[in-house]
């Protein structure tokens, strides 16, 4: 077994190992619940006034939102390589898919409103729904095939077809993360939205905690048995799983309780204690392959250079920081929650007709 | 899989690119040259007070975020392809391309994101100061972004600052510096901006004279078409003039498309440049117009300056790269050229009447003019779907020139998959792309409400 052990990444391979993984927890925290948002979208609005009320919670953040994924891209490509290279080509399909959910998702967000007539709206309803259904469930089953193996042979090369990618694991992986998602935007929309639609957000919330949390915990349970069953020991104690199991045990709770802030607190915690556990199950691989332990990639294959590394270790020590600080800011600027209108004459009973 | 027989995953992920990068690159001029002109509009309100000042900001600020929009869905697809259909390229270039698109999320697309969300939902709740200076952070961003992209294209064109790792046969990033000052980058970013500038410019300007046209709001379209009018002189001085200085940098980094842009097939001196050709553009062209000395005045600054022709490069390559074709398609890079050339001098003039028009204070005043103003606001669109079909097919057939060619870049997935996919974008895409016209037109065509601008929002602000 020894003998067979990968080569073990340098510090520097490690510390992007490692910001990519945050770029990609990032990710999910804060698209996550924007995904939560779409999904819940048919559920908590009744009218169109309630749909945009749910919309505009994040209205002015989803596109900042998604460059987390445009940078997790654009970062893995440089810093590894043969990491961008193997996942997305061997993904093909599956990533088209994703793409071309977030392709109508983010017209809809865009121009539903510069539209006239219900159908208009009505179907650029739909495009949010799904375009947040579709990737939430997706990059479920994605990670989990990171994870589980994908059909690597000699050389990396993909040999399996796209049902590969499609085994139980994978699909559970997807559940699991769909129902996170929407469990997400809900407490989310309990700390943003005001009126009906933070009502039916808190009940929403109340009945898919159970859902999410059997989900959630069947899959972390089935990725330690296998994890600890390939000597993954990243995973070993499983502190972190655990921890996520126990917190979202408690969401339902909490949500019952009122303590919106919490709630949302700890289904954030539970995105990144998942996402992070798959991560470090991966660890010291980026892709495994489920035909032999010996054709899996790692991190030290996978990596560019020293020298790439280094700069761009510099250019994100400079500027996270900066980009950090103004997103922080936007998030405080719009930190009032949103709510109809009040029923007065002026310029917000006036705008739902040109919206 | 027979079915598939004849189609080749090259051939569809070379089409696919196609579809999407042109796709992508019709709105992007689009949304840098528009982003940079609202910020000058809403400059000019925020000095004046002036609310026809605010009402044109309103009306294009409206045109742009719908034109944002298309950028970035189809942005998301640019980012990741490269990934899908190109992953050997992917891990031949990874260690350089990657890197600026790595800093181009970082830098330039939160910047963006994060501001025109501060712009589109901020209205009202920050103050008028920072309204302002976040139109001009999310117009910095789109620029910073151009900047990126055209380091790591440019460095396609003409790689520096790397070796060849002799064991995993990649190429490796030396000098970053080197990569980021690339005096290719340097020539065509100049080049790429002001056209954006004028794109946006010829774009404003069309809109302006259809509503003058109509007697619309004059006071507040009269102003705009004469900032437009301004910004299409400048920024197509500027753009002829350094496109003039790319063809000298291209003679020396990649003279087969020189050669090939001007259907050159014999190496001369003093060489003569075609304007025109009926007929095959190979031999014996049926007919022709040359313009003596100046294709190597244009290319090399010297009136009998030596300009190298197809054959005798084809056979130079030959001896360098091995066995093969060096030569991309001439008749296609001929016309490209010929056709942005072409609508560069065209735009000019149009920006030059417009400022004699305007001097002699009849701008508003001339219909024939207005019409033609509006009649030629696709000029731009077209000659930057040229120039980049022009760089990009005179590059064949290498896709990192002399390092890597395009066959060699592609995935190894199946044509199938490919094909997909190439009919899943064009037909998303092409929805997008009539649903976003209409919306365009319609938009473009209401004139602002004098009375109430809060109508005319491009915001659902009430909720904040
Ligand atoms: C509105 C758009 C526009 C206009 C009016 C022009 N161009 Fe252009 N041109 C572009 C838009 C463009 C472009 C789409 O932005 C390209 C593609 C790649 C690039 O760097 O810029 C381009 C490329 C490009 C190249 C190829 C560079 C290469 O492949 O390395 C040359 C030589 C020129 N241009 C030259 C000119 C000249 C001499 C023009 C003047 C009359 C001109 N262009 C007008
Ligand atoms: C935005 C304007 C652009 C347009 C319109 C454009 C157009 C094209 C076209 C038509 C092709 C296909 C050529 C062929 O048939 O082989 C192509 C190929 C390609 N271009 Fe561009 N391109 C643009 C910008 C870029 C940029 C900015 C990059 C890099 C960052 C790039 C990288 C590539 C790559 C990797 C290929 C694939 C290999 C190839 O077929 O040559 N392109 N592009
Ligand atoms: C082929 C390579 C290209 C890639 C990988 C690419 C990638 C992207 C991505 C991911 C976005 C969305 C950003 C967001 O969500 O805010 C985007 C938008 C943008 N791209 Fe591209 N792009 C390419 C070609 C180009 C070229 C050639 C230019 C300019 C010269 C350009 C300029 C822009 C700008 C200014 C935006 C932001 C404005 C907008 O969204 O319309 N891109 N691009």
């Amino acid at each position: 077994m020894l003998a067979s052990l990968p080569p073990s990444p340098s510090g520097l391979e490690q510390l992007w190992f490692t910001l990519i993984a945050v770029l990609w927890l990032g990710y999910f925290f804060l698209e996550g619940f924007d995904f939560g948002v779409g999904v819940l979208l048919p559920f908590v609005a009744r009218d169109d006034l309630d749909r945009r009320v749910a919309i505009n919670t994040i209205g002015p953040m989803w596109d900042g939102n998604e460059v987390w994924l445009l940078t997790a891209g654009g970062a893995t490509f440089a810093a590894f390589p043969l990491w961008y290279a193997t996942a997305f080509s061997g993904f093909y399909l599956a990533l088209f898919v994703v793409l071309a959910a977030l392709i109508f998702r983010g017209m809809a967000f865009e121009l539903r409103h510069r539209g006239e007539g219900a159908r208009w709206k009505a179907w650029w309803d739909r495009a949010i729904f799904w375009g947040s259904a579709v990737p939430a469930l997706l990059w479920g089953v994605a990670f989990a095939d990171f994870v589980h193996g994908v059909p690597l042979a000699a050389g990396h090369a993909w040999t399996g077809t796209f049902f590969d990618l499609v085994k139980p694991y994978a699909l559970l992986g997807g559940v699991a993360t769909l129902a996170l998602f929407t469990l997400h935007g809900a407490t989310f929309l309990g700390i943003k939205a005001d009126g009906p639609v933070r009502e039916r957000a808190r009940a929403a919330a109340g009945r898919l905690a159970p859902v999410a949390w059997v989900a959630v915990t069947g899959f972390l349970f089935w990725t330690y048995l296998s994890a600890h069953h390939t000597h993954h020991t990243g995973l070993v104690p499983p502190l972190l799983p655990i921890a996520g199991v126990v917190v979202l045990a408690g969401v339902g709770w909490l949500v019952h309780e009122r303590l919106e802030g919490w709630a949302f607190v700890s289904t954030a915690f539970v995105v990144v204690a998942l996402f992070a556990t798959m991560l470090l199950d991966l660890y010291p691989n980026v892709l495994v392959s489920s035909v032999a332990p010996r054709f899996d990639l790692t991190i030290a294959e996978a990596a560019s250079h020293p020298y790439t590394l280094e700069v761009m270790s510099w250019v994100a020590l400079i500027f996270t920081p900066l980009v950090l600080a103004y997103q922080g800011w936007t998030y405080w600027v719009f930190r009032r929650r949103v709510g109809r209108p009040p029923e007065v004459p002026g310029a917000t009973t006036r705008a739902p007709s040109a919206h | 899989m027979t079915i598939l027989a004849g189609i080749s995953t090259l051939s569809m992920a070379r089409w696919q690119f196609a579809v999407t990068t042109i796709f992508h690159f019709l709105f992007v001029p689009l949304t840098i040259g528009l982003g940079l002109l609202v910020a000058i509009l809403q400059t000019a309100s925020y000095r004046t007070h002036d609310p026809a000042w605010e009402r044109v900001t309103r009306f294009f600020g409206s045109l742009f975020l719908v034109n944002f929009a298309i950028g970035v869905v189809t942005g998301i697809v640019q980012e990741f392809q490269f990934g899908m259909d190109w992953s050997r390229y992917s891990s031949f270039v990874g260690n350089i391309f990657g890197a600026p698109l790595a800093i181009e999320g970082l830098l330039a697309f939160f910047l963006e994101s994060t501001f025109l969300g501060v712009w589109i939902f901020g209205r009202g709740r920050v103050s008028p100061r920072v309204h302002l200076a976040s139109i001009w952070l999310a117009s910095v961003g789109t620029m910073l972004s151009a900047a990126f992209i055209l380091a790591a294209n440019s460095w396609m064109q003409h790689p520096v600052g790397y070796t060849i790792d002799p064991k995993t046969h990649q190429a490796v990033m030396t000098d970053f510096w080197a990569v980021m000052t690339n005096s290719t980058f340097v020539a065509a970013y100049g080049h790429v901006m002001f056209a954006a500038f004028l794109t946006g410019s010829v774009f404003m300007l069309g809109i302006a004279a259809w509503h003058l046209r109509r007697g619309n709001d004059t006071v507040a379209f009269a102003r705009a078409a004469r900032v437009a009018i301004v910004v299409t002189v400048l920024a197509s001085l500027a753009t002829m003039f350094l496109g003039d200085n790319q063809a000298k940098a291209m003679e020396v980094q990649q003279p087969m498309k020189m050669a090939a842009a001007e259907a050159l097939y014999n190496t001369e001196r003093g060489a003569s440049f075609s304007i025109l050709t009926i007929g095959n553009l190979s031999d014996n062209p049926i007919f022709q117009i040359r313009i003596p000395h100046v294709l190597s005045v244009l290319a090399t600054n010297s009136w009998n300056g030596r300009v190298e022709g197809i054959n005798q490069l084809q056979a130079k390559d030959v001896a360098t790269y091995g066995p093969g074709s060096y030569v991309p398609m001439v008749w296609l890079a001929y016309w490209t050229f010929r056709v942005m050339v072409g609508l560069g001098i065209v735009i000019f003039l149009l920006g030059g009447v417009g400022l004699w028009l305007m001097r002699k204070r009849r701008l508003e005043r001339s219909n024939r003019y207005l019409r033609l103003a509006t009649w030629l606001l696709v000029t731009p669109f077209l000659a930057n779907t040229v120039g980049w079909v022009f760089t990009e097919i005179g590059r064949q057939p290498w896709v990192v020139y002399g390092l890597l060619t395009t066959a060699k870049a592609v995935s190894g997935v199946s044509a199938g998959y490919v094909a997909t996919s190439l009919i899943g974008f064009t037909a998303i895409y092409s929805l997008l792309a009539v649903v976003e016209v209409g919306l365009m037109l319609r938009l473009a065509k209401r004139p602002p409400a004098i009375e109430e601008p809060s109508a005319e929002a491009p915001v659902p602000e009430l909720v904040y």
